[in-house]
């Protein structure tokens, strides 16, 4: 892909923006975060993988959070699934409230929607152990929801350890990629 | 691509080990024995074995290629005996080409021949046709420098059993020259992940003969031999989630031991093979049950708010131990199989997990976390005194040989993952590897019939 065109995709997407902002009441707010998406925005929290999907046919088809899916728009926080943890540690860290916050409101407002959250672990340490860190790390994330008023029936915890981790991870940044925990919901 | 890729290092002198010698040997025997054993692992067209480090003190001795008049064989059974011995550490085969005579019984031997080898002691055997099929195997250890028997046997078996029961020959010699229990006519599993399948593999424990008991896309881990070594526990994750399996070896048939919501994992059999403690997780924390071989009869052992896992039964069927996060960090705790509370047993390390117990329950063998680097450790139940086995750095799944002198063990090598094996003072080891695959989750099984 040369820049012009990259260029122009760009240009075109911050026109949709401005023009969505423009006439819908959304708050700004939300509008650079999705924007930040596509830049690290702590050390922690690494970019999701091809999410590329800022291109004009997609901000189209989900300009309204009623007709589009909010889950997979990735205007909505909504898509963003992953939440990151320190090396083996199962704390909830303040930075991924508002992404807690936003899937809490959203169960709760679909008492059909389930998620299923599956924990992960980086590579160090035995298997099994890692698969109960796992397990714990999708715990914590379904307390934080719990505690958000969502109920139980929508939510399962399984873990898949480090079974699913990059291999091989050299340093800090590979390894921090693999403990989290990612949600998914019923039917994707 | 049957060849044998093993080097090993001779670190002893070409001595005849004299009276006073062997005197000597006796009296430090626990001391060779540490120093010197190794574990038994061959190549076959998949499994490559490197040998790195070597015995201090080892046995001389002559195998004799066995008399085998009209019976063809695929593998000498002398070969097999000798490459038993030659990688345990504590022998020093000898070359016999240059002995004129070929005997086959020991009263065909003529001591002074072999005495000149400097051998120390002499395996002689024959094999012949019996009719319907079977063979008799006869085999003699003498001992050279006393002229004298010490072991004579003779086996009735089927043609597919001349590698099992060279094995079994082998085990005889290091049983009478070491005084150790029997390690070689073993079987290892270990899973093997190649282009992003995964298969649980069994394998004669010199590697040869791996068999794919189940394969699948989705990970594979914790596999656990019955204590008769007719079945196999794993984990598989072919529902999209850790379920429990029991296999059986004979008849292929499977059974789904724990399918609970949540992870079902970490599968180790009681010492009597009648139920299996396991983990699971239901909504919450992984916590360790006990169940019938049957899947009937979940009980739930011990109840925390920590990470409870990897349990595994004591020999004496008393204590359950398992790795734990209650005091902050993994580490290994023990509890009676009857409840109550849980002891702590390991002290050392940042972290250990993975615990093991040996066969005569006096060695507790751990996963070791130090400077954030992973190593084999093992601890005198005791005493209490830890010892660290391994290097690697990424060390994991330690297990013990059926005599307990060696522990099987996952390691890293060029990026891949490998099984190591080392001695109990971690002098000898050798790596075992799969050229373009990744092996892992090594268990040793029980002693063969």
């Amino acid at each position: 892909m040369n820049n012009s065109i990259l260029n122009k995709k760009l240009l075109g997407s911050l026109i949709l923006a401005m023009a969505l902002s423009a006439c819908k009441s959304t708050p700004m707010a939300d509008k650079p975060a999705a924007v930040e998406d596509k830049s690290p925005q702590t050390a922690s929290q690494p970019t999701a993988p091809a999410s590329d999907s800022t291109g004009a046919d997609t901000a189209a088809a989900n300009d309204s959070a009623v007709s589009g899916n909010p889950l997979t728009d990735p205007n909505n926080i909504l898509s963003k699934r992953s939440i990151y943890f320190d090396f083996d540690k199962d704390t909830v860290k303040e930075e991924f409230r508002p992404l807690i916050e936003a899937h809490a409101k959203y169960l709760s407002e679909h008492g059909n929607a389930k998620v299923i959250l599956q924990g992960n672990a980086d590579e160090r340490g035995t298997r099994e152990y890692n698969l109960s860190l796992g397990q714990r790390r999708a715990v914590a994330v379904k307390k934080s929801l719990n505690l958000l008023s969502v109920k139980d029936q929508q939510i399962e915890t399984v873990s898949f350890g480090e079974e699913k981790a990059a291999a091989g991870c050299a340093d800090e940044s590979c390894h921090q990629t693999n403990r989290r925990v990612d949600i998914v919901y019923e039917g994707e | 691509m049957n060849a044998e890729t093993i080097a090993v290092e001779f670190l002893t002198s070409h001595v005849t080990l004299s009276q006073p010698m062997k005197k000597l040997f006796k009296l430090f025997q626990p001391l060779f024995l540490m120093l010197g054993l190794s574990v038994s692992t061959l190549v076959n067209a998949a499994l490559e074995i490197e040998i790195t480090g070597g015995g201090a003190q080892q046995i001389p001795i002559a195998i004799v290629p066995f008399a085998q008049a009209g019976v063809a064989t695929q593998e000498k059974m002398s070969d097999i005996i000798a490459a038993d011995l030659r990688r345990s550490g504590l022998f020093r085969v000898l070359e016999t080409a240059g002995v004129a005579s070929r005997p086959s019984e020991l009263v065909q031997v003529k001591y002074p021949e072999w005495a000149v080898l400097q051998a120390q002691a002499i395996t002689v055997g024959n094999i012949t046709a019996l009719p319907g099929n079977r063979l008799k195997v006869s085999f003699g250890l003498g001992d050279v420098l006393k002229q004298s028997t010490l072991v004579s046997m003779e086996y009735n078996i089927a043609p597919n059993q001349l590698r099992l029961t060279a094995h079994k020959i082998a085990d005889e010699i290091y049983q009478k020259l070491t005084g150790e229990g029997p390690i070689f006519a073993s079987r290892i599993a270990y899973i093997s992940k190649v282009n992003k399948r995964y298969s649980l593999q069994i394998a004669d424990a010199d590697g040869v003969n791996p068999q794919t008991v189940v394969a699948s896309n989705e990970p594979i881990i914790s596999p656990a031999w019955s204590p008769d070594g007719t079945k196999i526990a794993y984990v598989s994750f072919e529902k999209k989630k850790p379920i429990i399996f029991v296999q059986s070896l004979t008849t292929g048939q499977r059974l789904t031991l724990a399918s609970f919501k949540g992870n079902n994992s970490a599968p180790s059999w009681s010492p009597d093979g009648t139920k299996l403690a396991i983990v699971l997780s239901h909504s919450a924390n992984s916590q360790v049950y006990t169940i019938n071989a049957d899947g009937t009869g979940l009980k739930q052992l011990i109840q925390s708010s920590a990470i409870d896992t990897e349990p595994v039964w004591s020999p004496d069927g008393r204590w359950i131990y398992f790795t734990s996060d209650r005091g902050g960090n993994p580490q290994i705790y023990k509890v009676s199989v009857l409840g109550g509370a849980a002891q702590r047993v390991t002290f050392q390390g940042d972290h250990n997990l993975s615990p093991r117990i040996s066969a005569d329950g006096k060695t507790l063998a751990t996963v070791r976390r130090d400077g954030g680097r992973y190593s084999i450790a093992v601890q005198d139940l005791m005493s209490g005194q830890v010892q660290t086995l391994s290097q690697g750095g990424q060390d994991e799944s330690p297990s013990f040989a059926p005599n307990g002198r060696v522990i099987l063990y996952a390691t890293r090598a060029a990026g891949r993952g490998a099984l190591a094996a080392v001695s109990a003072d971690g002098r000898v080891k050798q790596r075992l590897s799969e050229s373009g695959g990744d092996i892992r989750e090594p268990a040793w099984g029980p002693l063969l019939n």
